[in-house]
């Protein structure tokens, strides 16, 4: 059993950072030649710490599933990045965005480690504006700045409503500029199915190619993994197709802890499901509760017309309408935090108040901001997303309102790390949404961009350093030795296992069952006996999913049946796993919701005296976990219970 | 016309395209002011001192070559770039293209040849008698210099000759109605205020030019 | 809604492909056109029938990763989408569409309708980017940038790098990928410093990997999801021309 060592290093925590700097190990330029080091992901933190190592000459290889860097879902990010540059004038300092962060996380997230996310994030800035990430402009020319859910500060920078996709382009193209140097080998369509340990280090992975289907075998001094959250296990999430937990899972049964699984968000503004058929939920971004206010009808019966198609929203009179937001938190409004704008909406739905089709949505209005502003004015700010509701829905923004519901969107839990995002196996690093470390048990608005990029820019080149300098005189080790031969055979056995099933029910039909397991026990809401059956019903699944689902094609072609049975696999087991989270955390925190422990006035009811910890499982044997806790020390701030009232 | 011109990237053959497609713009101008002075009643003699003076005017001679020099390195360039553009797709698609586009864009190549085509003949009429290539229909002037007038009087009195000499210019007026603006983009000439102008002009310039043209054998035909 | 379907089968690159012709009942207008295929996939699988291979990932429009050239267009009959995006309400009961991969040398098919566009991350590989190491970058303030170029930047950027450009041009051509990238980063200072070689470059790339010329057609521009215009192509010849003039 590895020992939960954080490493944070000593001292005050505005010095910890620079402290650690001063005093890690380095690695000689010479010597960066002689060490490779294996990123897989080309998302935000991958692509940028694959750049970034490879400037520092390094030799890097890189591995995505999809046919190019470019496409990584960080690229569908729309709000934007937030930075402690303080340009607005309005108060801004490293330790506010800092402390935002931590209230946010709901205090359930290492201390050190936001510490120094908020201290690097102007370097973030400067960074991608240097690349030529065209970020929005005031007259003067200088960086223009917004507020977003949740801050009192106009800290967000954004490049209209395609900031992941600017940043996102913007270490696509410093890894591709790599790629020419050959500093940095490129493997599209390619998925890594397992880690190579040798002697306790982690040297390598097995990776498949896509096209072809062929097992192959790569050697790295280190193994860095920037592979994205784990939503994907609901199905039905804000998520790519492809997103998948599978990375995190082969290094949690090698012995990397995984972190806080039961920390997921739900985000508030997304559009409501509509049928069976439906693969993917999609975002409209959180800038929408700026100008629009969100509401359901007073009286039930006008909700029940509405959801019979007998009345249109507009017909319903201002008296009749409930704007719950306003109502319940008259200091925010429609501005709370994801989690409290998702379960208020929620509640509104279950008590019998929701309209659409499905009784699953909520209005977002604008008729209020297009009567003060000007329909212009909301054009400008909103055009994009409007246009893009239209097109999934075939109704006009402008003159019925928007109907909105939650649905999953990001992992806040993730692999455990250390202060050098170094997971429990030596020489594996997490980065990114794989990690657990900066969000606690919610993320704010416009971090998620912050922390990818954070992570792979300015704080894995200077950590992985202190380890690989203890590594150079490892010389590369050939790919022919038996730990690599073993990893190899495991990942063939599997595969072949999965296609030779030729059972009756395809792996969307599966996928599709747990996500609905998932959406109803462990979900906004989670309560005890729900949780309880949510494991035995995964449970169930999994045994017929290994017995009767049929996949067609063969191991050595390409194949996407297999490429999802593989990650559905692993998604039937990581199920369970959140889901015993969610059971043994008995409190409500952020993302997390046990309907046991609510305030009278149903917000969460938090519990730092037995759960202020993070709870770090390790993998014993299919559906045996032991969890290990790391305690959550605040040494610079007062724990205070989150209100938004 | 050496491989060096091949060997030029795909922009810079383009560019060449535009700046010769314009030169020749030019140059239709010019021989269209002097097509028109067939249309005086003087029996031809504008027609025939303008033709005189093209002739012999070492100015002009000089110009001449540069301008079958554009005019085959047009051809030429515009042949090659239909080539590769063929190679790059080497399956064609089973559902012909529903893209929206300026409907002449696309057929720039079939109406070039044709344009090809028809100045070979023209060539054939005219300057080839001039270079004693081809025999004159028509005697020649005191001083043994051809007739053009008289030689142009009698094509285009003949019906089947105007007939096709008439759609060969509309298609001439297809040509350029895409080449006009399409040249001024190639050369990156393009601006918010500045390209609805340019395109005004293409079209105006793609409706004169033909009927200019046009006029000449409608007034020998008919008048 | 019932609908007849022509759709492009290969089973690897080096096969000879062929169209296939399958039914599907009772499609809702609501579903997306990759639903639809899920759907028809889902129906193959329980014939045991190999269901068809096709490019996707994010499903809002925005990661580039879906194609195909649906009924004579790329990403189908609406405009400013991508075939994520695009719904079934956009076509009619009793329809038969046609599906093709992307039809381009440089652009070759790996399996039914999926393709291999790497090609455009060579071209970005060839210059794409401004070449600044991490930790090289000056305060962001420093350099400003006018709120138009900015803006002009950004409807550049906004390039998803999915081929439809490609894929419509009767040429297959690339000018309005490469024209995107060129612009996006010539109009903002912190570009320009390298824009002439970075120009030559990508145009060099471009020609060498088998891209058809521009003969200014604009079917990219009309099938762009992401109406990147044509005045980005008037960019790089300028930019290009000016390169190489100086």
């Amino acid at each position: 059993m590895a020992e939960l060592q954080a490493k944070i290093p000593n001292g005050p925590l505005a010095g910890k950072w620079t402290n650690y700097k001063d005093h890690q190990n380095l690695v000689n330029p010479t010597n960066k030649r002689k060490l490779d080091i294996v990123v897989v992901g080309t998302g935000l933190a991958g692509a940028s710490a694959a750049a970034s190592l490879a400037e520092m000459g390094f030799n890097v290889k890189i591995f995505c599933y999809q046919d190019s860097p470019r496409r990584a879902h960080s690229i569908a990010a729309q709000g934007g990045i937030n930075a402690a540059k303080n340009y607005p004038n309005d108060g801004d300092s490293i330790y506010r965005l800092f402390y935002d962060t931590i209230k946010g996380g709901d205090y359930r997230s290492r201390e050190a480690n936001v510490y120094r996310l908020a201290e690097v994030s102007n370097n973030i800035i400067d960074q991608c504006v240097a690349q030529g990430v065209p970020f929005a402009r005031e007259y003067s020319g200088s960086l223009e700045n917004r507020s977003f859910g949740g801050a009192l500060v106009s800290r967000t920078f954004f490049a209209r409503g395609q900031t992941g996709q600017q940043l996102l382009l913007g270490a696509y193209g410093a890894l591709s500029r790599q790629i020419k140097l050959g500093m940095v080998t490129m493997y599209n369509r390619h998925e890594m199915l397992d880690l190579v340990i040798v002697e306790g280090k982690a040297r390598g992975i097995i990776a498949r190619d896509l096209v072809t289907g062929k097992l192959e075998r790569h050697f790295g001094h280190a193994v860095v993994m920037a592979t994205g959250g784990y939503g994907n296990v609901f199905y039905l999430s804000t998520n790519a197709m492809g997103s998948n937990v599978s990375v995190c899972w082969q290094v949690f049964k090698k012995g990397a802890y995984f972190a806080n699984p039961c920390f997921t968000q739900i985000h508030p503004t997304c559009i409501p499901v509509h049928g069976d058929y439906q693969s993917k939920l999609t975002l409209m971004s959180e800038s929408l509760r700026n100008d629009g206010r969100i509401w359901v009808p007073k009286k039930k019966e006008d909700a029940e017309k509405h959801r019979k198609g007998q009345i249109k929203a507009k017909e319903i009179s201002e008296d009749d309408r409930d704007y719950y937001l306003e109502r319940r938190y008259p200091a925010y409004g429609n501005l709370v935090p994801r989690d409290v704008a998702s379960r208020a909406a929620k509640e509104r739905c279950d008590a019998g108040f929701g309209v659409g089709p499905t009784g699953l949505a909520v209005f977002l209005d604008f008729e209020g901001a297009i009567k003060r502003l000007g329909k212009h004015v909301i054009e400008e700010r909103y055009g994009n997303l409007f246009q893009m509701y239209e097109k999934i829905v075939d109704e006009n923004p402008y003159e019925n309102p928007m109907m909105i519901y939650p649905a999953v969107h990001y992992a806040m839990g993730g692999t455990w790390v250390d202060y050098e995002l170094m997971t429990t196996i030596p020489g594996l690093y997490a980065l990114g949404e794989a990690n657990f470390s900066d969000h606690g048990a919610n993320r704010l608005g416009a971090s998620a961009l912050m922390q990818g990029l954070a992570d792979g820019y300015f704080v894995l080149p200077y950590t992985i350093q202190n380890y690989l300098a203890g590594e150079i005189r490892v010389p590369r080790m050939s790919t022919d030795k038996p730990e690599f031969e073993d990893a190899e055979k495991n990942v063939r056995n599997r595969l072949e296992k999965l296609i030779g099933i030729k059972g009756s029910k395809s792996v969307d039909y599966f996928h599709k069952e747990l996500g609905k397991i998932m959406w109803e026990y462990v979900g906004m809401g989670r309560n005890e006996q729900g949780l309880k059956k949510a494991i035995e019903l995964i449970r169930a699944l999994r045994k017929d999913f290994w017995k009767d689902v049929r996949i067609t094609g063969s191991l050595e072609e390409l194949n996407p049946e297999l490429e999802k049975a593989n990650r559905v696999a692993d998604f039937l087991e990581m199920g369970e796993l959140l889901a015993l989270d969610a059971l043994t955390r008995n409190e409500s925190c952020g993302g997390h919701f046990r309907e046991e422990y609510q305030t009278s006035e149903g917000e969460c009811l938090r519990n730092d005296l037995d759960y202020m910890y993070v709870a770090a499982w390790e993998y014993l044997k299919d559906g045996e976990f032991e969890l290990h806790k790391e305690p959550l020390k605040y040494e610079e701030i007062e724990v205070k219970q989150r209100i938004y009232k | 016309m050496n491989s060096s011109f091949l060997k030029f990237s795909s922009i810079t053959k383009k560019i060449w395209m535009a700046f010769l497609g314009l030169f020749l713009m030019l140059f239709l101008l010019v021989h269209l002011g002097i097509n028109l002075c067939l249309l005086r009643d003087d029996g031809g003699k504008w027609f025939n001192d303008a033709s005189h003076f093209m002739g012999t005017n070492y100015l002009v001679k000089i110009f001449e070559i540069i301008l079958f020099g554009g005019f085959f390195l047009h051809v030429f360039l515009g042949i090659v770039l239909q080539v590769k553009n063929w190679m790059a797709r080497p399956v064609r698609y089973k559902v012909n293209s529903k893209s929206t586009t300026p409907f002449l864009s696309k057929y720039m190549i079939y109406t070039g040849v044709i344009v090809l085509i028809f100045i070979g003949i023209h060539l054939m009429n005219f300057f080839f008698i001039k270079i004693g290539w081809v025999e004159s229909p028509v005697d020649m002037l005191e001083g043994g210099e051809p007739d053009f007038y008289t030689a142009a009087e009698w094509l285009f009195t003949q019906p089947l000759y105007s007939i096709v000499y008439i759609l060969l210019i509309i298609v001439l007026g297809f040509h350029l109605n895409h080449a006009f603006q399409a040249a001024f983009q190639t050369l990156g000439l393009e601006h918010k205020k500045y390209t609805p102008a340019i395109k005004i002009a293409g079209t105006l310039y793609s409706i004169f030019i033909p009927f200019g043209f046009i006029l000449i054998p409608i007034y020998f035909l008919f008048i | 809604m019932d609908l007849t379907l022509n759709i492009w089968r290969q089973k690897d690159a080096k096969s000879k492909g062929r169209f296939v012709t399958y039914q599907l009942k009772n499609i809702s207008q609501n579903c997306s056109f990759l639903e639809m295929l899920d759907i028809l996939n889902e129906q193959l699988i329980m014939q045991n029938q190999e269901p068809v291979a096709f490019d996707h990932d994010c499903r809002e429009g925005i990661c580039g990763m879906c194609s195909l050239y649906i009924n004579g267009r790329p990403h189908g009959p609406d405009d400013a989408v991508t075939t994520c995006q695009l719904h079934m309400r956009k076509f009619k009961d009793g329809d038969t569409i046609v599906v093709e991969p992307w039809r381009a040398r440089p652009f070759p098919v790996i399996k039914d309708l999926l393709v291999d566009r790497t090609a455009f991350d060579k071209i970005i590989q060839d210059g794409g980017y401004i070449s600044v190491n991490t930790g090289a970058a000056a305060e962001a303030n420093n350099i400003l940038v006018s709120k138009t170029s900015a803006e002009l930047s950004m409807d550049a950027a906004a390039c998803i790098g999915c081929g439809a450009c490609v894929a419509a041009c009767k040429n297959a051509s690339a000018m309005l990928f490469v024209s995107a990238k060129v612009s996006n980063l010539a109009l903002l200072p912190q570009g320009k410093i390298e824009a002439k070689s970075r120009v030559q470059k990508m145009v060099s790339k471009m020609d060498e990997l088998g891209f058809g010329n521009c003969t200014n057609t604009y079917a990219c521009e009309a099938e762009c999801p992401k109406l990147i215009s044509r005045s980005n192509i008037a960019r790089l010849n300028r930019e290009f021309f000016c390169a190489k003039i100086a």
